[in-house]
């Protein structure tokens, strides 16, 4: 029998079986796989937590949490969706997709990809197993300040070793991805050939390796002042509270772009394909994205206008900041452009990339005015902030990740997704996204601040509205859940280039890619 | 979308009509100093700018969207460069930013500008409330500590909420019209931040750092702020209220407040009895501990110990003393030996010694505090 099996057929998995299967798995698709079920959960998880800090301010007064434990949840609530959901999601596309781009047969360091992984699980046991350890979670914000961190409960140590081993995952992650684009290309596809969203990776990577060990030695010193008696942190001992800002900023800038350039890299992906049309201006993207993460480390202290810098400080760092307005426009111009005199059709992942740019870009704007030293000094801390970066995350990162995820479903399945339910989900999310996150700015404007379990009563109106829209967003993200189950499980067949527009070796292998892909290196004229 | 576009409009539409308004709950508090009134002319500017752009680009976009379509038989143009275009929109937007940056750097400097001013009073933040020293000017000597007033029945919802809820306080600061206030900031415990929005001033208050920041205040009234710096569990408790009050309003609160320290200020050798003692501490108690080991003395295990039945209020009176005269280091006990007098601290060790199920029947004498500081 075997002998008749056609050879593309035969091509499933060798080795373990069952579970053993995806524990001891080298490969990247199964890896890819992995992670994006796992940000998924944790997505979840933290979406959670979100409803009910949603809950807790519908009304004014204490109703549903107290305040220690608000506290643990919006702290919570951040790691968790940055570090569990976000950032794996995109390492699940670098994971997935760059081989199957550049035309390489899997990622550079195999083993070194499992490992990537399997730390994840044991790092997001460890945040969420801390809500039930005395004294809860930790309560200190996602930022982790001292020396309110110094403070915390057993909580906190959890959180900083969670911190640590994600750390190491992601550089692990990231060198790989680095080593796999420059080393790992098809014949003739040289770095300007190379597709935009392996570019985005490849400078993301870069990044992250660049600020993961600043993150890891920030709470790293916060651990040694809890329990080791330095005094980072400690102006009793001859430290300074503010140093740990300015390390923890150091990498929480860089930070924020590796949660949006991939995203950048899989919208310029997604325009051209449905406007049939190639990239506007592919060199400027890249240049732009080049830009944009040196000048990410220079911006930093744009966090921290009111912990008293000089003038000369904060006016270096309200121009850098405003400086990056620049590349950022540049790229939404060139994505307008693209789609300009094209031939468009808009099906789900075109939707999605489309929102993205809209949505996005009123986050870009909110930061611009962010960005301005005497507004911000008014604006940080308060719900405006809280608008402006769900716009950018929610809206900029995870609806990126969506149209990512509508687009290459059909080549990760082998079958079409749902249009109808997919717009459906997109239509959803768009309007409670926006019922949620738009009446925040209002708030902000008029002086809530953020990080509070209860309000005063001129802010019930607004507050009210966005528990509403929180709640009709977190329930449209089970529709994705329906749509995936489906996909995988059947629907109309893909074929390999499962998009009339879709340009790119991904889409010259069948649908559903097979388990190896490019054994024999493409050539790319 | 057009919903979207709606609240913008209606944002521009509550900035220009702000004059008229009293009190916006989609913009910024109607500022009463010179540089909230920049920062209020500056935001609404950007604002302008920032909806013209969007509606410049998205009405291209859309225009595209509408027009362009496969099914109305666009076909697809094939440019994929224009040297020149790019050049062009990355020069506009430089040229604009150079435009917002100029006024905003010119405030920049002003805000920072905290030179000659008429009083100076330091703003110190604590777990969870704001203590007040005026420190040089009239009324230099007048010190006091604000606390939350709402009643906690009314955060619970046993009671109508008032209507400043959250944002009243037992002491407020007091300020004269029209005069330069430099407030210095710094913390006891971890960061606070100080902030007033209609005075536009914001500013960390830092554990072991000062910084300073000014007002002027060009209108008589009362102007309500929070704590912005999350600060633990009752960060979203610890509001600010400025009244600012006219000259002779305010030379009269000062001689007021005078009257009262000279009042209260005890004998430091006076010797109580332990009835006068606890009264005097359960007062102490319910403004400095409650909101940690709370009113019943159970605190809130295990962030915050409870006091009745602790091994240290019942053991030896020393290390009692020691813990709430130095704290503890590395946790939320602060050291209260600065904020409290003796006879304050006398009467809460006492209270917490004698209250609840703890009955040692000891009495701590003002002296002993004097002595073990
Ligand atoms: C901001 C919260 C907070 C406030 C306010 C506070 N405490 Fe504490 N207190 C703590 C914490 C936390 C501990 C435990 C410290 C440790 O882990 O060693 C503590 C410990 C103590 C202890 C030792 C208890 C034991 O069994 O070890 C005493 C006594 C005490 N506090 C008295 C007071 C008094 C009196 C006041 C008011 C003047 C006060 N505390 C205000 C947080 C607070
Ligand atoms: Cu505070």
């Amino acid at each position: 029998m075997a002998a008749v099996i056609p050879d593309h057929l035969h091509d499933h998995h060798h080795g373990p079986t069952g579970l053993m299967r995806w524990i001891t798995t080298t490969n990247h698709k199964d890896i890819g796989t992995m992670y994006m079920i796992f940000s998924f959960i944790m997505f979840l998880s933290g979406g959670v937590m979100a409803l009910t800090i949603r809950a807790e301010l519908f009304q004014p007064g204490l109703q549903v949490v107290q305040p220690e434990f608000f506290n643990q949840l919006t702290s919570m609530h951040g790691l968790v969706m940055v570090f569990g959901a976000i950032m794996p999601a995109f390492v699940g596309f670098a994971n997935w997709q760059i081989p199957l781009m550049i035309g390489a047969s899997d990622m550079a360091f195999a083993r070194m990809n499992n490992w990537s992984f399997w730390l994840l699980p044991p790092a997001a046991l460890l945040l969420l197993g801390s809500f039930f350890v005395p004294g809860g979670a930790m309560a200190a914000g996602w930022t982790m300040y001292a020396p309110l961190s110094v403070q915390m409960g057993m909580g906190m140590d959890m959180a900083i070793f969670a911190v640590h081993i994600m750390g190491i995952s992601s550089i692990m992650g990231a060198i790989n991805i680095v080593v796999t684009v420059l080393n790992m290309r098809a014949p003739g596809m040289t770095m300007m050939k190379m597709p935009l969203f392996c570019w985005t990776w490849l400078i993301t990577a870069y990044l992250l390796i660049a600020v993961m060990p600043v993150l890891a030695g920030a709470v790293t010193m916060v651990l040694t002042d809890r329990h080791f008696g330095t005094s980072f942190f400690n102006a009793a001992g001859g430290g300074d509270p503010v140093l740990y800002q300015h390390v923890f900023w150091f990498f929480g800038h860089p930070e924020v772009y590796i949660m949006i350039l991939p995203a950048f890299g899989i919208i310029s992906e997604i325009i051209p394909t449905f406007a049939r049309k190639p990239l506007f201006g592919y060199a400027s993207m890249v240049y732009a994205t080049a830009s944009i993460a040196i000048l990410s480390f220079t911006v930093w202290a744009h966090h921290m206008f009111t912990t008293g810098m000089p003038a000369v400080g904060q006016l270096f760092f309200m121009y850098a900041t405003m400086l990056i307005a620049v590349p950022t426009g540049v790229k939404v111009f060139n994505w307008v452009a693209t789609m300009w005199r094209g031939s468009m059709t808009f099906e789900t992942p075109m939707l999605w990339a489309t929102g993205f740019i809209f949505v996005f870009t009123i986050g870009g704007f909110t930061g611009l005015i962010c960005a301005i030293a005497p507004i911000d000094i008014q604006l940080q801390d308060t719900y405006y902030v809280v608008a402006h970066f769900h716009y950018v995350l929610v809206a900029g990162s995870l609806f990126a990740l969506f149209a990512g995820a509508y687009y290459w479903l059909p080549k990760w399945t082998g079958h079409m997704a749902d249009e109808r339910l997919g717009k459906i989900h997109f239509w959803c999310s768009m309007v409670f996204f926006n019922i949620t996150f738009f009446p925040m700015h209002f708030l902000g404007l008029a002086g809530m601040p953020r990080r509070i379990p209860d309000y005063a009563l001129q802010f019930a109106d607004f507050n009210a509205l966005a528990t509403i829209g929180a709640f009709g967003f977190g329930f449209s993200q089970l529709i994705f859940i329906v749509v995936v189950i489906k996909c995988v499980k059947g629907g109309e067949k893909a074929a390999a280039r499962s998009w009339e527009g879709a340009q790119g070796l991904e889409w010259t292998v069948p649908s559903p890619a097979p388990h190896h892909t490019f054994e024999v290196p493409p050539v790319v004229k | 979308m057009s919903s979207v576009a709606r609240t913008g409009l209606a944002i521009l539409a509550a900035a220009s009509a702000s004059s008229v308004m009293a009190e916006s709950s989609v913009n910024l508090q109607q500022p009463v100093t010179q540089i909230a009134t920049e920062i209020y002319d500056m935001h609404t500017l950007m604002l302008v700018i920032c909806l013209v752009i969007f509606i410049a680009v998205f009405g291209v976009m859309f225009w595209s969207m509408f027009a362009h379509r496969k099914s109305k038989g666009a076909v697809a143009a094939h440019f994929h460069e224009n040297t020149t275009v790019e050049i062009v929109w990355t020069v506009i937007p430089v040229l604009i930013l150079l435009g917002m940056a100029y006024p905003a750097t010119k405030t920049v400097i002003a805000m920072k500008d905290t030179s000659n001013p008429d009083i100076t009073i330091k703003a110190t933040g604590y777990q969870w409330k704001w203590g007040y020293d005026y420190l040089k000017g009239e009324g230099e000597g007048v010190k006091l500590i604000s606390n939350l007033s709402t009643p906690r029945d009314q955060l619970d919802g046993r009671e109508a909420k008032g209507d400043n809820y959250l944002l009243e306080v037992d002491q407020p600061m007091v300020v004269p019209v029209g005069k330069k206030i430099r407030i210095l900031t710094t913390a006891n415990d971890v960061i606070h931040a100080w902030w007033v929005p209609a005075l536009g001033v914001k500013q960390d208050a830092i554990p072991g750092f000062i910084r300073d920041t000014w007002f002027r205040a060009d209108k008589e009234g009362v102007f309500r702020g929070n704590c912005a710096e999350l600060c633990g569990k009752d960060h979203g408790f610890m509001p600010i209220e400025v009244h600012v009050v006219s000259e002779e309003k305010y030379a009269a609160w000062v001689a007021e407040r005078k009257g009262m320290q000279a009042a209260t200020a005890e004998d430091p050798n006076k010797v109580w009895d332990l009835a006068e003692l606890k009264t005097r501490g359960e007062q102490v108690f319910a403004a400095n501990c409650a909101a940690c080991h709370q009113a019943d003395g159970k605190g809130l295990p295990p962030a915050f110990p409870a006091l009745d039945g602790s091994a240290v209020v019942q053991g030896p009176k020393m290390a009692q003393i020691e813990t709430v005269l130095k704290g503890r280091e590395g946790t939320a006990m602060a050291a209260f030996g600065k904020q409290l007098s003796d006879t304050e601290l006398a009467a809460v060790i006492t209270y917490t010694r004698n209250a609840w199920g703890n009955h040692t029947g000891e009495v701590i004498q003002p002296a002993e505090i004097a002595a073990a500081r």
